[in-house]
């Protein structure tokens, strides 16, 4: 498979303090990369990076076009959609609100329209809380709610932040059973960052693992859960 | 009674004005949590604009559109060179800002059409509207009730139905989420600065005939405008607008019925008003207290 999105010598700081030292990555495209890592790694960062929210050295390019430097809000028309951490959604907004942001750059009503159900197909009790402003909702539906406004970019690529974080374990299998079949069915490239590493390599094709904003070993997500060294330190077990 | 009817409407159609001021400084704040001291002058200012063309010939409703198109690009331009190079600067660095601003429109439309008072003519017919037996009001004080309604309107729609209005609203809740959607953060502000100025226009055409021009004209009707959107909440559009008629309606019968305060001490209500909220009630009526971790 090609690479949709490629990284060389990526690096990244927050002011003085260096968080990425030059990694190297690829998503293919219709794929899943994962990147695993403990809290510090440079996970939520090397997002960033890819979204024009942080200063960034190296390579960066995506279908094979430079977009490194580039504006988050160019990266966006490049239809390469974030799910930030925290979720990013407009708690002040309703949840119909919130969705049509997320097409905002899309002239296509139609198209847009349709997005829209297929969003309330994925997530049915999303589709009962239209008006609803979106930060009386919980935890989960709040996530469901920033994956929606995501796919209403009608997106190539998706960028994840912790999905699972701060949800029930319910809740998540879920939420990871429709992120793959929104892979499958619309073929929408992703970037996941998680620290649920069993949870992420189930889900992904391909894993990086970051320490201290390195990559120390990358492959085959299969390879990477049946390597002893990942799985004492990362799946406990 | 008739006297009390009277005054209520007089007050209405200052509130009105009160009302649209209000929400030209609710509107910045929303964006920034500032406010624009420079406000009222950009309104006077616009107010001047109309007046030169009205005197050049022009119909009253051309000059008035004209008026208000050429404000909301100078709101738009105000704020992509001045405001937009202390995007990072402290609030006290923007305060002086916005300080000079006003000390700058004030200096040049003095410098321009001199500090003479003018009258600006009202569009409205001068027959005052008979209520009923006894009971009549200046046709001019319901027309500003009216343009200040028609406004609100087109401003709730707009917030509501457009996708301008929505990404505006979303830029000034969330910036960094905003750019997530491919939202142009920066333009949204400078968009909410040209909003800002046309309704600060409006304003200043329907007190202009009531207070006649002048470069200071506006001094006291932005402290009104001010205590108005501190009464109806800062962050709360619509209290910012209903504060307004409160004022406007309160500041009326105050003046009229209380001799000692007249129209001497008038705005001295309006500087009672901020202290009380402040003091008794920070969120306003209708707003909200904001609640920051530090």
């Amino acid at each position: 498979m090609a690479a949709l999105l490629k990284a060389r010598g990526l690096t990244a700081h927050y002011g003085p303090i260096q968080v990425l030292f030059g990694i190297d990555f690829e998503v293919a495209e219709g794929g899943i990369t994962t990147i695993l890592g403990a809290n510090g790694a440079g996970k939520t960062t090397t997002l960033r990076a890819v979204c024009g929210m942080i200063k960034t050295g190296g390579e960066l390019s995506f279908s094979g076009n430079n977009i490194k430097g580039m504006a988050t809000e160019d990266v966006v028309r490049k239809r390469i959609a974030h799910v930030p951490d925290g979720r990013g959604t407009f708690t002040g907004l309703s949840v119909e609100e919130n969705l049509r942001l997320g097409a905002y750059t899309r002239r296509d009503r139609d198209a847009i329209a349709a997005d829209m159900d297929r969003v309330f197909e994925y997530f049915p009790l999303l589709a009962g809380r239209r008006q609803q402003q979106a930060g009386t909702l919980s935890g989960g539906e709040q996530q469901m709610l920033a994956i929606g406004r995501a796919l209403m970019l009608h997106p190539v690529l998706m960028l994840l932040d912790e999905p699972s974080f701060g949800l029930a374990p319910l809740v998540v299998q879920d939420l990871f059973n429709i992120l793959r079949t929104i892979n499958r069915e619309q073929g929408i490239s992703m970037l996941l960052v998680e620290q649920d590493a069993s949870l992420a390599l189930e889900l992904a094709d391909s894993a990086y693992l970051l320490e201290t904003g390195r990559v120390v070993m990358s492959g085959d997500a299969d390879v990477l859960r049946n390597d002893e060294a990942v799985r004492k330190a990362y799946l406990g077990y | 009674m008739d006297l009390f009817i009277q005054l209520v409407v007089a007050g209405l159609a200052a509130g009105g004005i009160y009302a649209s001021l209000a929400l030209a400084l609710v509107m910045i704040h929303e964006a920034t949590e500032l406010i624009n001291f420079a406000q009222g002058e950009m309104a006077m200012f616009s107010t001047y604009l109309a007046w030169t063309m009205i005197n050049a010939g022009f119909p009253y409703w051309a000059a008035f559109f004209l008026t208000v198109g050429i404000s909301f690009v100078g709101g738009v331009v105000i704020e992509r060179v001045i405001i937009r190079p202390f995007e990072r600067a402290a609030i006290f660095t923007l305060i002086v800002v916005f300080i000079a601003l006003l000390l700058i429109f004030n200096g040049l439309a003095g410098w321009i059409w001199t500090y003479t008072i003018k009258s600006f003519d009202s569009p409205f017919p001068e027959a005052p509207l008979v209520l009923m037996e006894g009971v009549s009001v200046r046709m001019h004080d319901v027309g500003a009730i009216g343009v200040t309604l028609v406004v609100l309107l087109l401003l709730y729609l707009f917030f509501r139905f457009t996708p301008i209005g929505l990404a505006m609203r979303a830029a000034a809740q969330d910036p960094t989420s905003s750019k997530l959607v491919g939202i142009r953060v920066g333009w949204m502000l400078a968009l909410g600065w040209g909003l800002a100025a046309a309704i600060g226009a409006v304003a200043g055409m329907m007190v202009a005939p009531i207070v006649f021009l002048d470069p200071s004209m506006m001094a006291g009707i932005l402290l009104y405008g001010f205590a108005s959107a501190l009464l109806g909440g800062i962050n709360n559009p619509g209290g910012a607008v209903a504060g307004g008629f409160i004022v406007g309606v309160f500041e009326n019968l105050i003046g009229a019925y209380m001799p000692f305060i007249g129209n001497e001490l008038k705005l001295t209500v309006a500087l009672a008003i901020i202290i009380v909220v402040v003091i008794f009630r920070p969120g306003g009526l209708f707003g909200k207290v904001a609640v920051s971790r530090v």
